[in-house]
């Protein structure tokens, strides 16, 4: 019950739902940075929400099943392939052991341009030993995952035992309705991926027109981005005054502006404390759309306060909820 | 003291916050305020800054403006005594190879190696926060003259377990890592197991002696 690692592509890494309960020990959570695509993909192939799959930047990943499982993947898809069959995002496949699941590289042409990440389930999950109680790859760091780093060529990984029998193993291919809101939609006008933003702890304490630049800026994605932050690039933002910060707790999503002017939104993988002032902080509800923003992508912060938050939250448990049920009355089982 | 400073970290999180200078008194209340917030319903994590408090919640059990009234309520009554570190000696090879940069903090300082190693290793140090990398503790107590400014152009990768001073404050490197702060020596102990039962070998409230095991200048 093993997959191999036929080639890892830009950076593929094993992750589950993150590693919470530490940052007092100055551990990041991590996980999949999108939680949302990973808890769909696991579902779709009868694991529990928080079974560990791969998170896959930029395609060009080549994975060889040595046993016969069922996988799903999520996010962007970059023309998947399983033995030259197409594999779509959001759908359920049984795979036979010896198949190999192809991603097409990044390119301008096409694969990748509607996002950056996939996530893999494969039915029982990864089974590499959890470490703090987490199966996520702390790559910083170096523990976790496997070997606490990125995936190589030639890397074997273990599968643990599925949820599904043989039969359910074997079932044909079936797909869910992605979580397509209306309000992940690039902005029609000009393209930009839509951010809503609660401000920060020192929004107050910068000038009142780079609070406006905020909200009105088109802020470009830089390659500098990792798993630790995106960096932005656009108009740069000033405080009134250059007070020093001491170091203090930031979350994923937390905007930080640092001495240049010009914004990180923190990752999963972003360290646990910050001495930069917070200008803003992305709500959780949109979090998997900055994941899945394609480097040199656009986006736009948008202002809204804690009622609106707090429903898109519960928007997404609604869409989850709804996925539950349709898989349950389909008779599909989830691992407890 | 004065009530902290309350604002939200997004729609899951909220920030308690002490007027600045950071001191031991601050701290120790702002660790009383972490062990009582973890006792209440909907608490996720807590994360102590410097001078601050984080804390993670679940909306749907409490809310931001419930939380926020009942850390004002809970804030006068706290229990501070009840945080209690013990005594970690950390031996510490200084200059050399393991310590780079000790002759720039003795020339910044304007006193000799030695000195800068006479007096670094006999102050006490309390640890206020992990942050920043696993088990990268925050002290405070470094003697005000030892100050001095990170280097201009941070290394892109400090060796594992390296003793620095950064402005007023000094650390150890859990890992290898980018950082700027200037590197005065190295100890052999190991601050981060992440398979340990307890991971990290320093605790916030912590006090910390660095023990000279030997100087190159």
């Amino acid at each position: 019950m093993t997959m191999l690692v036929l080639k890892p592509g830009m950076q593929a890494s094993v992750q589950d739902l993150g590693r919470h309960g530490h940052r007092r020990l100055g551990v990041c959570p991590g996980g999949a940075l999108d939680a949302l695509a990973l808890t769909l993909a696991n579902r779709l192939v009868g694991n529990a929400d928080g079974a560990a799959g791969l998170e896959i930047a930029m395609g060009g990943c080549e994975l060889r099943f040595e046993t016969d499982t069922r996988i799903a993947l999520t996010g962007d898809g970059f023309g998947a392939t399983l033995d030259g069959t197409p594999v779509w995002p959001c759908w359920s496949m049984p795979v036979a052991a010896g198949q190999t699941l192809r991603l097409a590289g990044a390119n301008p042409a096409g694969a990748g341009k509607a996002g950056l990440r996939s996530w893999l389930a494969v039915a029982g999950g990864i089974d590499v030993p959890p470490v703090l109680g987490s199966r996520s790859t702390d790559l910083k760091a170096g523990f976790g995952g496997h070997e606490g780093r990125a995936l190589r060529k030639g890397d074997r990984l273990p599968l643990g035992a599925a949820a599904l029998d043989a039969a359910q193993l074997a079932r044909r291919p079936f797909g869910l309705r992605g979580p397509a809101w209306d309000d992940a939609a690039p902005h029609a006008d000009d393209g930009a991926i839509a951010l809503r933003v609660l401000p920060g702890p020192e929004f107050e304490q910068f000038t009142a027109a780079s609070q406006a630049l905020l909200w009105r800026e088109r802020w470009r994605i830089t390659p500098q981005s990792n798993r630790m932050g995106s960096r932005l690039a656009g108009a740069e933002l000033q405080r009134a005054r250059n007070i020093d910060m001491l170091s203090s707790g930031v979350i994923p999503g937390t905007i930080q502006v640092p001495p240049s002017g010009q914004p990180i939104i923190l990752m999963g993988d972003a360290q646990t404390t910050g001495g930069y002032p917070r200008i803003g902080v992305v709500i959780r509800a949109d979090l998997w759309k900055l994941a899945q923003a394609p480097l040199d992508g656009r986006l736009r912060l948008v202002q809204v306060d804690m009622a609106a938050a707090l429903a898109a939250w519960a928007g997404q448990q609604r869409y989850l909820a709804q996925v539950a049920q349709g898989l349950a009355a389909a008779g599909w089982p989830r691992a407890a | 003291m004065s009530l902290p400073r309350l604002h939200p970290l997004g729609d899951a999180a909220l920030l308690c916050e002490l007027p600045a200078p950071a001191t031991l008194a601050q701290q120790q209340q702002i660790w009383a305020l972490g062990a009582e917030v973890q006792q209440w319903p909907g608490v996720g994590e807590v994360l102590p800054g410097m001078n601050n408090l984080t804390l993670t919640f679940d909306p749907t059990v409490t809310g931001i403006d419930a939380l926020m009234q009942r850390v004002s309520e809970a804030w006068p009554a706290l229990s501070v005594a009840a945080v209690e570190g013990r005594t970690v000696e950390i031996p510490v090879a200084y200059g050399g190879e393991h310590g780079p940069d000790l002759a720039d903090v003795a020339a910044h300082t304007r006193l000799t190696p030695a000195e800068v190693v006479r007096r670094h290793s006999e102050a006490e140090y309390v640890v206020y926060l992990l942050g920043f990398l696993p088990g990268f503790a925050f002290m405070g107590g470094l003697p005000p003259e030892l100050a001095t400014p990170r280097r201009a152009e941070p290394r892109f990768a400090v060796p594992a377990r390296s003793v620095g001073i950064g402005g007023e404050q000094t650390g150890i490197y859990p890992l290898v890592s980018p950082g700027g702060w200037r590197l005065i020596g190295r100890t052999p102990l190991e601050l981060f197991d992440p398979k340990a039962e307890s991971p990290t070998l320093l605790r916030p409230g912590d006090r910390v002696r660095f023990v000279v095991e030997s100087v190159q200048t």
